[in-house]
């Protein structure tokens, strides 16, 4: 019998993997932007859960536009990468100390 | 009803496998490839859930568009992998470590004291014969969600233009044509009157 906390249980788990993807992946932007893709799947997979188990369509809806703002975050997000790549030859996080921040 | 739990642990594993591959394999494009899969899993555990519309719509615009978008980008990009790999072992550890002590307190979280089992939240009846989630979506949006549904547009528009604004280069030293420009000549920039002495007529060479 799945209850909700097999799903949530899921999402969790996607979570703590995309977490540990930018822990290990510090250098690379291109895994860095899946790795947020991947937490952003995660939370969906929480509201798509809840909308089920609380009989409420709104948890949908809220999916919906996540889908819509992780869509432009991801085309705005590669075309600075692609940008960035033009202008320096590299997308070594290590290598954009421009700001010297 | 063994089966509908089989089919979630098979694509949770799938998923979850996906996921390791992403953050864990040397090759970007293998990664993205990784991604997809992972995508495609969720949206099967979201049909188990009856999300139906929001499932098509998973496959259709991320493994579709954006998915593609980064596999396009990973491909179009030359890049020196080695450099990009360092520290992965170094961090290793540390990452594992955050990745359990997360996971112990989430667990912890969902499992205990029943707050999620089925007596909190009972398992939902499956829909009736005739339900379509895709309407039910389509009223709740266009009814309640209208707004946010056009500022949605709106999002998507500036983030076309952006897109299209960050990655518009202008090459120096290319001939390219200028409407304007060929629309706005007077004829004095083309035609140049001269005015000169007639010249006597040469002379007509001997016909042999």
């Amino acid at each position: 019998m799945l209850t909700l906390a097999h799903f949530l249980t899921l999402g969790a788990l996607l979570f703590v993997l995309s977490v540990t993807g930018i822990f290990l992946n510090r250098k690379n932007v291109i895994i860095l932007l899946m790795c947020i893709e991947l937490m952003l799947l995660a939370v969906n997979m929480n509201f798509v859960a809840f909308s089920r188990f609380l009989g409420n369509l709104d948890g949908q809806i809220f999916v919906f536009f996540i889908l819509t703002v992780a869509a432009a975050e991801a085309a705005i997000g590669l075309a600075i990468l692609v940008v960035l790549f033009r202008n320096r030859q590299t997308i070594n996080v290590a290598e954009l100390d421009d700001l010297k921040g | 009803m063994p089966i509908y739990e089989m089919v979630f642990y098979a694509f949770s594993l799938v998923l979850l496998g996906a996921a390791v591959a992403v953050i864990t394999v040397r090759n970007p494009v293998f990664a993205a490839l990784s991604l997809v899969l992972a995508f495609f899993s969720s949206a099967a555990i979201w049909m188990l859930l009856e999300v139906e519309f929001l499932a098509i719509i998973l496959v259709l615009v991320y493994v579709g568009a954006v998915l593609v978008l980064f596999l396009f980008v990973v491909m179009m990009l030359d890049i020196n992998l080695e450099p990009l790999r360092e520290g992965f072992i170094r961090y290793l550890p540390a990452g594992v470590a955050v990745a359990l002590l997360m996971a112990a307190e989430l667990m912890l979280v969902l499992w205990s004291r029943g707050r999620f089992d089925e007596h909190a939240f009972p398992i939902p009846e499956p829909n009736p014969d005739g339900f379509s989630n895709t309407r039910a979506l389509g009223e709740l949006l266009f009814k309640d969600y209208l707004l946010p549904f056009e500022v949605a547009g709106v999002v998507l528009l500036v983030a076309i233009i952006a897109a299209v604004a960050l990655t518009l280069r202008r090459r120096t030293g290319m001939h390219r044509q200028d409407p304007a420009a060929q629309v706005r000549v007077q004829r004095g920039e083309r035609v140049r009157l001269v005015k000169m002495d007639a010249e006597p007529r040469p002379e007509t060479r001997p016909t042999k």
